[in-house]
């Protein structure tokens, strides 16, 4: 049934945005700076010995009224958490992904990157494969909902990039989750 | 360069007669024109790094010998004769260190007693007296050029004869490695087995958002950045001929495997599917890798050229299989899996086939590495929530556990296979450290003030 009524607020979720200003978007603070690292240095790491120190981040591109970023609208939600050693979607994630989907399939050129992640217990490389397992659960219920495989990309963070560094169990759960992140953002 | 084969064939294990060790003899004089090679065609990627990263030449690293194996060797080291001009710290201190941290050596105190330069000016009884089993001496004479040359002579205390006596024309900047050649000759001579000094380390360092992979000499000193980036770099391996390095960088916004030559620091990506790419493990011979790919679906593990062609997937079945590694012979593979429902250690043919467990005990084993000689996997294993390092003896089955730390990561096997390097953290920080494979002697690898992770040990 959701997926009867989903399309219908989800148009009615774009249409109250339209009217939302044009400001330049905050997305996560984290998946910004990696964009703007990446777009000020496009050669990433440096293997030759060269500093590559100071790179200044610079305003996303966004839209006026970009649903995305109204945070009245589910689109603005973008994490996904999971139980300990679990990569079960959650029901609470429903509407959400379900947004996501209906804005992926309105907009077939955009592309989404599901960034899977893990808390730092244990090996790294383990904990890649079970954050890129987070990744691939989100886009199984994408795909379900209709999403095209070249419009996503499930790929995993592992502990690299936890959103929070604390060893506490608060913090681990913060860490094993996937983010959903626009090609364009 | 490559080390003497061992002259004197006693085996260390069940051998506990330092006498009958040191009854092996090699008394000539044995001109090493060139003996650090490496060294020379690695410089010019050095210096590149050292020009723009001052603060690598004075890292420091600490050593702390927290045990020792039931029966050590007793070796007096008396200081070179110095040359004026000559690098610090000495020979012997550098060379010294190498030989306590393997765990298998007890230096001597040699404080007061003669220092004798040549092998006709030692009195036996002296070092006798002093419980040395083995005496150490030479001298270090300037040559033209900056050059220096280097003497030494390893002498059989008990049985006073001459075990090994070389020469070294090095420039200042080989003199660490000189160091290291010593002490695997000792190593060497002393217990029938190579040493390991002469190996290189590598890492990952972590300053602040900055993270550099670094490559050192097998006791921490003398680092040398070969990667920074302001994204996480993990899984760093040498190829077999320890000229070229894979990792995993998370520069491209997700991680891919580059595989990067040490000596002019060019490199290439090996894999960037679709996807995450991850846990390159090189074959025997350096041709081909195991790598993991979520490409087609979730981790699984699959064999391709080191140019990146040739992709061949290896393992089915849509659980979660990663680090990847090969038996010596290339023959197996071993892995991680949770395809029981658990993290545990799996092989399988390298050429494709049926599975098997090899971990049972415990709920979560990974990492596994193998030792040089197959008989090993040392891998990671969580007991009482603590993950440790672990020694699985694969004809056995059975377990010893090698540390008593909490967090430790990333097991390796030094060439000889007579240490493991890990990763672990105290204080809040990442510290690397070794074991030897009986457990009795850990050292510590640990820079002031920063974050180290990600090992492994390369020839």
């Amino acid at each position: 049934m959701n997926k009867i009524l989903w399309p219908i607020l989800l148009a009615l979720t774009l249409s109250a945005c339209g009217t939302t200003g044009g400001t330049p978007a905050t997305v996560e603070d984290r998946t910004g700076a990696t964009t703007a690292t990446t777009a000020a240095k496009p050669a990433g790491a440096d293997s030759t010995g060269v500093s590559s120190n100071g790179v200044a981040g610079s305003a996303l591109p966004g839209e006026p009224g970009d649903p995305r970023k109204d945070p009245a609208s589910p689109l603005s939600k973008r994490s996904i958490h999971f139980d300990f050693d679990s990569f079960v979607v959650k029901d609470e994630y429903r509407p959400m992904l379900e947004a996501h989907a209906g804005y992926l399939n309105s907009k077939r050129d955009a592309r989404v990157a599901l960034q899977g992640n893990a808390d730092d217990r244990g090996s790294r490389e383990y904990n890649l494969a079970l954050g890129q397992k987070r990744a691939e659960a989100v886009r199984k219920v994408l795909s379900v909902l209709g999403v095209s495989e070249a419009q996503m990309e499930a790929i995993s963070f592992g502990e690299e990039k936890p959103r929070n560094p604390a060893s506490t169990e608060e913090a681990y759960a913060e860490n094993r989750r996937t983010d959903v992140v626009y090609g364009d953002e | 360069m490559r080390r003497n084969k061992a002259a004197c064939g006693l085996r260390r294990q069940g051998c506990h007669d330092v006498y009958a060790r040191l009854a092996c003899q090699s008394s000539s004089l044995i001109e090493i024109p060139d003996p650090m090679l490496r060294a020379v065609l690695l410089f010019p990627l050095f210096c590149l790094a050292l020009l723009s990263a001052p603060f690598a030449a004075r890292a420091a690293m600490e050593i702390q010998v927290v045990g020792g194996a039931a029966s050590q060797i007793a070796v007096a080291m008396v200081p070179f004769q110095s040359a004026p001009g000559q690098p610090a710290p000495a020979l012997t201190e550098i060379a010294g260190n190498d030989l306590e941290r393997s765990g298998q050596f007890r230096r001597v105190d040699v404080s007061g007693a003669p220092q004798p330069i040549a092998p006709a000016q030692v009195n036996y009884g002296v070092w006798r007296s002093k419980g040395a089993d083995a005496l150490v001496i030479g001298q270090v004479a300037a040559l033209p050029g900056g050059r220096f040359e280097v003497r030494f002579y390893l002498l059989d205390v008990i049985k006073q004869t001459q075990l090994a006596a070389l020469s070294y024309n090095i420039s200042a900047t080989q003199w660490r490695a000189t160091a290291h050649q010593i002490a695997d000759v000792i190593h060497e001579k002393l217990t029938g087995i190579p040493g390991a000094f002469s190996s290189r380390i590598a890492y990952v360092q972590k300053q602040g958002k900055r993270f550099e992979l670094r490559v050192a000499d097998a006791d921490g000193q003398n680092p040398r950045t070969v990667v920074r980036s302001n994204e996480p770099v993990i899984s760093p391996r040498f190829s077999p001929d320890g000229a070229h390095m894979v990792y995993v960088s998370f520069e491209d916004k997700k991680p891919v495997v580059y595989a990067q030559s040490l000596k002019d620091g060019s490199r290439r990506k090996v894999a960037a599917f679709k996807g995450s790419n991850s846990a390159p493990a090189w074959a025997p011979g350096g041709k081909r890798l195991a790598v993991v790919l979520t490409r087609d679906e979730a981790s699984q593990i699959y064999l391709i050229n080191a140019d990146g062609s040739g992709l061949t997937r290896l393992t089915r079945g849509g659980n979660l299989d990663t680090e990847p590694v090969f038996s010596p012979d290339g023959k197996t593979l071993y892995f991680t899996s949770d395809r029981g429902g658990s993290a545990q250690i799996y092989q399988m043919p390298a050429g494709g086939g049926e599975s098997r467990r090899v971990s049972f005990s415990g709920s979560y084993n990974v990492s596994p590495a193998v030792s040089p000689d197959g008989r090993y996997l040392a891998y990671i294993s969580r007991e009482d929530g603590g993950f440790r390092v672990v020694l699985h003896e694969l004809a056995s089955g059975q377990i010893r556990v090698l540390t008593d730390t909490a967090r430790d990561e990333s097991p390796s096997f030094a060439p000889n296979g007579q240490a493991v390097l890990y990763a672990t953290v105290q204080g809040g920080r990442g510290i690397l450290g070794t074991v030897s494979v009986d457990g009795k002697t850990r050292a510590r690898l640990s820079e002031s003030g920063v974050d180290a992770r990600e090992p492994a040990w390369g020839p």
